[in-house]
């Protein structure tokens, strides 16, 4: 599915990641765990595509494609979803027309059929019931003047709406009240199979008593430093940062 | 042949109506270069006008001697040479094409991107079209749905022969031929236009555009239309089109005047999509354009919708005059400008009567190097009591070489008037591009998708059919301006 090998980013000439290697398997769900300015937003950006991030060595691979080759719509086409830390606002732009526009430009990219209207609003009344997200939400501006935990939810949605083969989720679970936790953990165990893989930002081990994860890695200072099963997470929890390395 | 020959006739029948005759050769199709007395009684005479036509005409040419161009706007320009110009030439018969293979490719995608109808590509791109397509036909079954409800809809030319004294009663009334340069060269010189009537208790049941109207092709750089709403009518009218026009000529200079008698309303639409100029700022057309409707009944109402993508210059500012009580005025604006375009357009809200309201909604839009200027007017006149504005003028950037001005003018005459004024400016910023294109966007479709959302209270004012076309269109016109 996803392989990084020997990773180096600067961000403005300051090293950011310094040798990160990664693999993940089809159906996998990796959980990447690690203090504040480590770098894991720097990946996951890395790895949608984002401008302003400095590759100065590596290779990631993405369904055996070279993910460099790809732009980011074309990456989110291959599959790639990325559940932003922090989801930006889209005045004037309603969430309807939104996801209608974005899951037809993916399916396009996909070779499937479009969703006309009915069919569209049909899956999205299923998702949206599914991870309990207010109609009203949907029909109000793209996450403007949502609460923090309304717009991670909304990221949810869009993931389970877009279908990604590789769901990259960073710190959705911050902010989130205990039953919100649930249904975003929800959502995405519901979207688990045999080909989807799961990366999990996060820095709490609280949320992978719900997601279980098939690998703990732990990232500092641009390198990963530990990698475990779910175990790791529950150590780290006690000892914290310092105590593990 | 047969062109030149008509038209040689058609002058010397004119020389020989007018005593003081023709001091210009004239031995073309054309009319020579230039503006004097003699092409416009030529223009007046082609037409076959009354005198109290002429005689206005001419009025407004030798006003026209006197007055200089303004250049009190944001927008620059070299020198217009009007004696360079031609002011009349025979209509001619656009060469018809064989096929589609015909037309130049880039038209044809932006046709595709529109969605426009194969058939509906032909007609616009001047393909000789089967006669069941042929929009003449529609146009006809059209025109007797209307004149059964007593509706005039007609060029103007149509309007001056059969209903001489309603265009005599309003022609000039709402922009007098002194109003400004352009308009005045427009009053002196304009060549056709749309006139429509809707005669007392009518609600007019169909858009009427000027797309449908016959013989609506070559209206030509000056172009007039009027339209009055009798008492308790309605009407909603389309100018334009989204698909490019192209045209040879530089200056634009129509006027519209629009009126509402007790009770009626008019609805004016606007999708101006004339040929920007290249990418490096070269050609275009100039848009400067008089538009101004005079709420003269009691509860009357003007609402001015416009969508401005089109044209190197855009200088234009649709304007209501609310002199009934409780009359109502309302301008909702989209202008985009990119590569090197320069639009200056808003609005003037002059609130005479009692309780008058206005609304002004206005979106610019600017990418590349262009100049996107808001510039309106609000005045609350001294009987204008409980007269009320609401102003909001919000300002797109999409890079940073383009620029967006806001010049309001507010002047108060009472103290019960209420005027409120909101401005913002903001930026497409790249984490919306980056969110969207996560998303699976390409840039211009994620462009596109902020611009309309951007756009969204003015788009809805537009017919429904209109706004899909339009919301198209701000992504085409926006198209190379990022990445
Ligand atoms: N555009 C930028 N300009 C300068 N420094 C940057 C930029 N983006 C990231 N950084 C720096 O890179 C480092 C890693 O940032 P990153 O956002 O990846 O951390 P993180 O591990 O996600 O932290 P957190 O747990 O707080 O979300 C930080 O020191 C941050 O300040
Ligand atoms: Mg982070």
């Amino acid at each position: 599915m996803l392989k990084i090998e020997g990773l180096h980013v600067n961000v403005e000439d300051k090293k950011i990641i310094q040798g990160l290697d990664l693999q993940i398997a089809p159906g996998e769900v990796h959980a990447i765990m690690g203090p504040n300015g480590s770098g894991k937003s720097t990946l996951a950006n890395v790895l949608s595509g984002k401008d302003g991030y400095d590759v100065t060595k590596g290779k990631i691979t993405f369904l055996k494609k070279n993910l460099f080759d790809l732009e980011p719509e074309n990456r989110a086409g291959e599959g790639l979803f990325l559940a932003f830390q922090y989801p930006v606002e889209i005045p004037g732009v309603s969430g309807m027309n939104f996801l209608r526009t974005t899951i037809n430009s993916i399916r396009r990219y996909r070779k499937q059929k479009e969703l006309d209207g009915v069919n569209f609003l049909k899956v999205l009344r299923e998702k949206a019931k599914f991870i309990k997200m207010d109609e009203k939400l949907i029909k109000r501006s793209v996450n403007t003047g949502f609460s923090g935990g309304e717009k991670k939810r909304s990221e949810i949605l869009q993931m389970s709406l877009l279908e990604p083969k590789l769901a990259i989720l960073d710190e959705t679970d911050s902010g989130l009240d205990i039953d919100a936790l649930k249904t975003v953990a929800n959502g995405v165990n519901n979207l688990k199979n045999k080909e989807r893989s799961f990366l999990i930002i996060t820095h709490y081990q609280r949320l992978l008593n719900y997601i279980v994860p098939d690998k703990v890695h732990v990232l500092s200072k641009g390198k990963i430093v530990k990698s475990g099963d779910k175990n790791l997470a529950i150590e780290l929890e006690k000892k914290g940062y310092e105590g593990i390395m | 042949m047969s062109i030149d020959l008509e038209t040689k006739k058609t002058v010397k029948s004119i020389t020989e109506k007018y005593k003081y005759g023709f001091t210009t050769k004239i031995s073309s199709d054309k009319a020579p270069k230039g503006l004097n007395e003699d092409i416009v009684k030529l223009i007046s005479g082609k037409k076959k006008e009354p005198k109290w036509l002429l005689d206005w005409r001419l009025k407004a040419f030798r006003t026209w001697l006197k007055m200089k161009e303004p250049n009190w706007s944001m927008v620059k320009f070299p020198k217009i040479n009007y004696q360079d110009s031609y002011y009349y030439s025979a209509p001619k018969p656009k060469k018809k094409l064989k096929s589609l293979n015909e037309v130049d490719p880039a038209i044809l995608s932006t046709y595709e991107k529109l969605g426009i109808p194969l058939e509906e590509q032909k007609r616009l791109a001047g393909v000789a079209v089967d006669y069941v397509f042929d929009s003449t036909s529609v146009a006809t079954t059209f025109k007797e749905q209307l004149s059964k409800l007593g509706i005039i809809f007609c060029s103007f030319s149509e309007a001056v022969q059969k209903n001489p004294e309603l265009v005599k009663k309003y022609l000039g009334t709402v922009i007098p031929y002194t109003d400004n340069y352009f308009a005045t060269l427009n009053s002196a010189v304009f060549s056709d236009g749309s006139f429509v009537y809707i005669p007392p208790g009518v609600r007019c049941p169909m858009e009427l555009s000027t797309y449908f109207r016959i013989n609506a092709e070559n209206t030509g750089q000056f172009e007039r239309t009027l339209i009055i709403a009798d008492k308790d009518s309605y009407v909603s009218y389309l100018e334009g089109c989204t698909a490019p026009m192209r045209d040879e000529n530089q200056l634009h200079a129509a006027c519209v005047e629009l009126i509402t008698l007790d009770n009626a309303e008019i609805k004016y639409s606007t999708v101006q999509n004339w040929y920007p100029g290249d990418e490096k700022g070269k050609g275009g057309v100039y848009n400067f354009v008089t538009k101004r409707g005079a709420c003269r009944g009691n509860n009357s109402k003007i609402s001015w919708t416009q969508v401005e993508t089109g044209s190197a210059i855009t200088w234009k500012y649709p304007s209501c005059i609310l002199q009934g009580d409780n009359s109502v005025g309302e301008f909702y604006s989209v202008a985009i400008t990119n590569n090197f375009q320069q639009a200056d357009t808003g609005t003037k809200m002059i609130h005479l009567g009692k309780n008058t309201k206005s609304t002004i909604i206005s979106k610019g839009i600017s990418a590349g190097r262009g100049q996107n200027t808001y510039r309106g007017l609000v005045r609350m006149g001294p009987k204008a009591k409980d007269g009320r504005n609401f102003t909001q003028c919000d300002s797109l950037l999409i890079g940073d070489r383009c620029g967006a001005h806001t010049v309001p003018y507010i002047e108060v005459k009472n103290q019960s008037a209420k005027v409120e004024h909101e401005a913002t400016t903001s930026k497409i910023s790249d984490d919306q591009m980056f969110y969207c294109r996560q998303r699976g966007l390409d840039q211009e479709n994620a462009v596109s998708l902020i611009v309309n959302g951007f756009c969204k209270e003015v788009l809805k004012e537009l017919p429904m059919e209109f706004a899909v076309e339009a919301q198209k269109l701000l992504g085409i016109s926006l198209e190379g301006s990022v990445g």
